[in-house]
């Protein structure tokens, strides 16, 4: 009953801020702002996971096609194609419900224990157009963008790795990776990130928006809103694979 | 002028009050006491229609609150200002923002229009210096003083006040109640005092609700409260050790 109830509210709150989408004058600064808190600033740390996610598959690529069977670059191949298709999408977007949803989760609940959401409804504010709006926007649009510096850093690992583990020279791991480089893959990258962008943000600012009971009570919206972004990126990921692969 | 029409409101199986009707006049200054917990913060949530009640109305000048559209509400909402209990100042901007915040979304006016503006607000709270520091340096007295300058920079017609002493020593205390009366003097505003601070009530008030039990117990003038024998409120006056 209680899922349901939440579930009721979550759609009710997507759908105001569908609504209010069109008030681009009220949420202007903010949504700059999240460019640069949710895009910008996450960036490093995407870089820094595409790295090591493009090192290790590369490594146990080759240790688990350890024979002569195939040419040594069918482990550019392997390591391209799934960092394109899924981990760049989904490792990112599960280090991201960590550093970018648990921010917009804290911050929301926050400005709501403290009666600043109140504060801006009673000066005539529309709430979610100000604060919700911006950060579902800047989730679907900037995900994309961090899903690129995931998969050219994840590939750019496995080359590295390849390369001083002395499996093979980076010539033969791109070889390797443009013979299995399909358009719709990436495609299908940037529709996962979008979808993974849109779940995070919109599953943080539910959580932080109807937070309630002081610190305790941001602590609980900040620990939900991690665990269910994570669940439902990988639920999200399994029906995304099911309908476009 | 404000008409509280038989309100009741619940939180699941918990009543918060029912049946609570009375009227407050333009220009005229109401305090709403009662002990923590009786509701009093939710009845003025209810006020600026932060909160929805169960059954009841709110006529603001002849107009149902409850049966607004949400652009409808919106303006209405523009003709209150509130100071919340801890300030609610948006921390991520400094004081100086947080005042020209509905300026800045609100109104045409110019930059300079706009600080000229905020410093007359924060000249009016007697804090004249306090524009360039972040809230999170300001005492809970400013913070307060803040949150009023905020609440009265687009001018409100009604002025609603959460609990304004709570947690400040009485000199602190004091200076407050002396801003509320200079906004109830110089703006010309309705205001809606929720305290439990009987001192503060002696002080500004010019009516008096009392809620307990669920229900608006009592209410009437300053002076009829200072001559009641309503059991439950003098026990309140009493217990809050005060001699009128």
């Amino acid at each position: 009953m209680d899922a349901l109830r939440q579930f009721g509210q979550y759609s009710l709150l997507l759908y105001q801020a569908l609504r209010s989408v069109t008030e681009f004058s009220t949420y202007r600064k903010n949504l700059f702002a999240e460019f640069i808190k949710i895009g910008y600033e996450s960036i490093p740390i995407i870089m820094l996971t595409g790295v090591f996610t493009g090192a290790v598959l590369t490594l146990q690529t080759a240790y688990q096609l350890d024979t002569d069977l195939y040419p040594v670059t069918i482990v550019g191949s392997i390591v391209g194609q799934s960092i394109i298709i899924e981990l760049a999408a989904v490792i990112g977007g599960l280090v991201l419900a960590g550093k970018v949803g648990a921010r917009i989760s804290t911050e929301l609940g926050t400005m709501r224990v403290s009666e600043q959401i109140d504060a801006l409804e009673s000066m005539g504010f529309n709430s979610v157009t100000f604060l919700v709006v911006p950060r579902i926007l800047a989730g679907i649009f900037m995900f994309p963008v961090l899903y690129v510096a995931a998969t050219s850093t994840g590939i750019f690992g496995g080359i590295l790795a390849g390369a001083l583990d002395g499996i093979l020279p980076p010539a033969e791991f791109m070889q390797g990776a443009r013979a299995f480089f399909f358009e719709e893959d990436v495609v299908f990258g940037f529709v996962k990130s979008v979808v993974f962008g849109f779940v995070i943000t919109s599953i943080s600012c539910f959580k932080g928006y109807y937070a309630f009971g002081g610190a305790e009570g941001v602590g609980n919206a900040t620990t939900q809103s991690t665990v269910l972004s994570c669940i439902y990126i990988l639920l999200s990921d399994f029906v995304l694979a099911a309908i476009l692969l | 002028m404000i008409e509280v029409r038989n309100l009741t409101k619940s939180f699941g199986d918990n009543l918060v009050w029912s049946d609570v009707s009375f009227d407050i006049m333009n220009n005229e200054t109401i305090a709403i006491i009662g002990k923590s917990g009786s509701g009093k913060s939710v009845l003025l949530k209810h006020l600026n229609a932060l909160l929805y009640p169960d059954s009841g109305d709110i006529l603001i000048d002849g107009q149902c609150l409850f049966e607004l559209s949400y652009s409808e509400l919106r303006k209405t909402r523009q003709r209150f200002g509130i100071l919340f209990q801890g300030g609610a100042l948006f921390d991520s901007i400094n004081t100086f923002e947080n005042i020209a915040f509905p300026l800045r979304y609100f109104t045409d006016q110019s930059e300079t229009e706009i600080e000229y503006n905020v410093n007359k607000a924060l000249k009016m709270v007697n804090l004249d210096s306090a524009g360039p520091k972040p809230t999170s340096a300001l005492s809970g007295g400013m913070r307060k003083r803040v949150g009023l300058a905020r609440a009265i920079i687009l001018k409100p017609q009604y002025l609603l006040y959460d609990e304004p002493t709570s947690g400040l020593d009485p000199k602190t205390s004091e200076e407050i109640n002396e801003l509320i009366l200079q906004m109830a003097n110089s703006l010309d505003i309705t205001s809606i005092v929720i305290t439990h601070d009987m001192h503060s009530v002696l002080r500004i008030a010019e009516k008096v609700a009392f809620i307990d039990e669920e229900k608006l117990s009592w209410h009437g003038s300053l002076a009829e409260m200072k001559v009641s024998d309503h059991p439950p409120l003098v026990d309140f006056i009493t217990a809050s050790e005060y001699q009128i």
